[in-house]
């Protein structure tokens, strides 16, 4: 009477998925030997912005929390690194979690009081937090941030004894983080904490209803966002050398948010979001100064063509075939 | 028998109404309970006061000796009181099995770190919540649907579905939203089925229904609401008597 539906399509999608992630790498290792050193800096940018669409994505994408003040925590993140490292030269790969835990508890301390709010209130509240972050950063709070200079001389990061110096090297840096971080919160989106979010997401009355503490799901997913735009913003501060208010506004978390709600909530999709947002401004160039007219127009045709976004997570597959089948319905007649 | 759910004096006001009116009675362990009532009789607000989406204005509710009262349904949820909604509440766009798997949430313990570095704890957890989620879908007849999006079923179905997901939460006491609702006939007739099955695994039910011939078949004992208040209590044979139930549901000559 029960069909046994679904467990081989799983596994065939497997059989694809496998050879095309190896091309993918192959193809990702390769590419900057091709590449001039100006293309190789952008391609770390992206990748950077990956990782913080990738981290946003956790938050906005799957527990459907809408946070457009994601640049606050970025920021917390790099000039934490900033400040310990020039001050007391502690070395930046050590620092990456540091700054991390520092971010996370940011996010936490904020969200508490606010992670209640629904939808476009707390979007406001957001934007707020990343306008008082910014604004501090360039009144100088304890004489720790440089103002409005910002910070200098921050030092390069160290692997192995290698100094993390040219283009290149932070490409592999970059990168690699994107692909540990994509590798992590895909695991992360198949377990029992990835569901509870989604649930959140789709009918948070419902989620709590069937037994989700959804107040500490959301405050968890908002943790964990903050804490890996932290250590993104370790790796920009060791990349730059010198960071400075202006470069986390909340211009920068309205470019985060598109990307992420261009990219639809997958993951897949939180770095392609990453490649059109901050990529193909660096490709259009000679046309900088009609990008946001473009933006705009492609996130209303979106709106419009395509709500869900680009790549939107796949259904969530399970392997039942270790279950032995046939027990009979309770319902089904006598 | 012991009461499982006591309910003494519960009484919840919207501003100037008073939605449930001082109420009490008590269920059994192991029973079916019916409430029962005209239109905006309190019930699913009663439903919410025991479920902990509303705190109620005065009055306890124990449950085995527990009080539910300033409860936040999560908890309520973990203590073993399930609930389906009576507008159907599934999340649509994930698979039939994932949302009997979400029913399982709480009693699973991965953490996100365990989660995001996959602990063999953590694994055999998630075997063992996917078997019994897939054991909850063919006890409600839904095994065959396992892979499909919950949005794609049918309106009977996905009352089953959240039935399973409630019986996926290991609960003591279930309480079904109009369980009955927007069913034909022959999918009313398995409901009566699967809630005798679901008591006779041990699992108390209570649920509101407006479908009389439902109630009068499944439930062992009723409360009748009116306006907020119980007007009565007694077995189905005598609910079907009672000469005030009759006129809350057909009026005054």
């Amino acid at each position: 009477m029960l069909k046994r539906s679904g467990t081989t399509s799983g596994t065939i999608l497997q059989r694809v998925k496998f050879p095309a992630l190896v091309a993918l790498t192959a193809l990702a290792a390769g590419l900057p030997l091709t590449l001039n050193p100006y293309w190789t800096a952008v391609f770390v940018s992206i990748g950077l912005g990956a990782l913080l669409s990738l981290s946003l994505n956790v938050i906005l994408g799957r527990a459907g929390i809408f946070n457009m003040g994601h640049a606050a925590f970025y920021a917390v993140g790099a000039y934490v690194t900033a400040i310990l490292n020039t001050r007391f030269q502690v070395p930046v790969l050590w620092l990456l979690p540091v700054a991390g835990a520092a971010s996370g508890l940011c996010a936490l301390l904020v969200a508490r009081p606010i992670i209640h709010l629904r939808g476009d209130y707390l979007l406001i509240v957001t934007v707020g937090i990343v306008e008082i972050v910014r604004i501090a950063l360039i009144n100088d709070v304890g004489g720790l941030t440089g103002g409005a200079n910002g910070i200098f001389g921050i030092a390069r990061p160290e692997i192995f004894g290698i100094r993390i110096r040219r283009d290149i090297q932070f490409y592999y840096l970059v990168w690699g983080a994107v692909a540990l971080t994509v590798a992590l919160f895909s695991r992360l989106d198949r377990s029992r904490v990835g569901r509870a979010l989604s649930c959140i997401k789709e009918d948070d009355t419902a989620a709590e209803g069937c037994g989700i503490d959804v107040a500490r799901y959301k405050l968890l997913a908002f943790g964990l966002g903050a804490f890996w735009a932290g250590m993104a913003g370790a790796l920009f501060a060791a990349k730059m050398t010198i960071i400075s208010p202006g470069s986390f506004t909340f211009w920068d978390s309205v470019l985060l948010f598109a990307a992420v709600t261009l990219g639809g909530g997958s993951q897949t999709g939180a770095v392609l979001g990453a490649f059109l947002v901050f990529g193909l401004p660096e490709i259009f160039r000679d046309f900088a100064s009609a990008r946001m007219l473009v933006f705009g127009l492609a996130l209303m045709a979106m709106m419009v063509v395509r709500p869900q976004g680009l790549l939107p997570p796949a259904l969530r597959r399970y392997d039942t075939r270790f279950i032995t089948r046939g027990e009979r319905a309770a319902g089904d007649g006598e | 028998m012991k009461p499982l759910l006591r309910l003494t004096n519960v009484t919840k006001r919207f501003g100037g109404l008073i939605a449930v009116n001082e109420v009490s009675f008590s269920a059994d362990e192991g029973g079916i309970t019916g409430i029962i009532g005209p239109n905006g009789a309190g019930k699913t607000t009663l439903f919410n006061l025991l479920t902990g989406n509303y705190a109620p204005d005065g009055g306890d509710i124990l449950f085995r000796d527990v009080s539910l009262v300033g409860r936040k349904p999560h908890e309520i949820v973990a203590l073993g009181v399930a609930r389906t909604f009576q507008s159907i509440r599934l999340f649509s766009s994930m698979s039939v099995l994932e949302n009997a798997l979400a029913g399982r949430h709480c009693r699973m313990r991965a953490g996100l770190l365990s989660s995001m570095f996959g602990s063999a704890a953590q694994r055999r957890e998630e075997r063992a919540a996917v078997e019994r989620a897939v054991r909850e879908l063919e006890f409600t007849g839904l095994a065959e649907f396992l892979n499909d999006k919950a949005g794609s079923l049918s309106y009977g179905n996905r009352r089953l579905l959240e039935i399973a997901r409630a019986l996926a939460s290991d609960p003591i006491l279930i309480a079904l939203d109009e369980p009955a609702g927007s069913m034909n006939q022959p999918e009313t007739e398995v409901l009566v089925r699967l809630i005798r099955a679901v008591r006779d695994r041990g699992i108390s039910v209570m649920l509101i229904e407006h479908d009389m011939g439902l109630v009068m078949q499944v439930c062992e004992k009723l409360i009748v609401l009116e306006y907020g208040i119980k007007i009565a209590e007694g077995s189905p044979a005598e609910i079907r008597g009672n000469p005030r139930v009759i006129e809350a549901y057909l009026g005054q000559d």
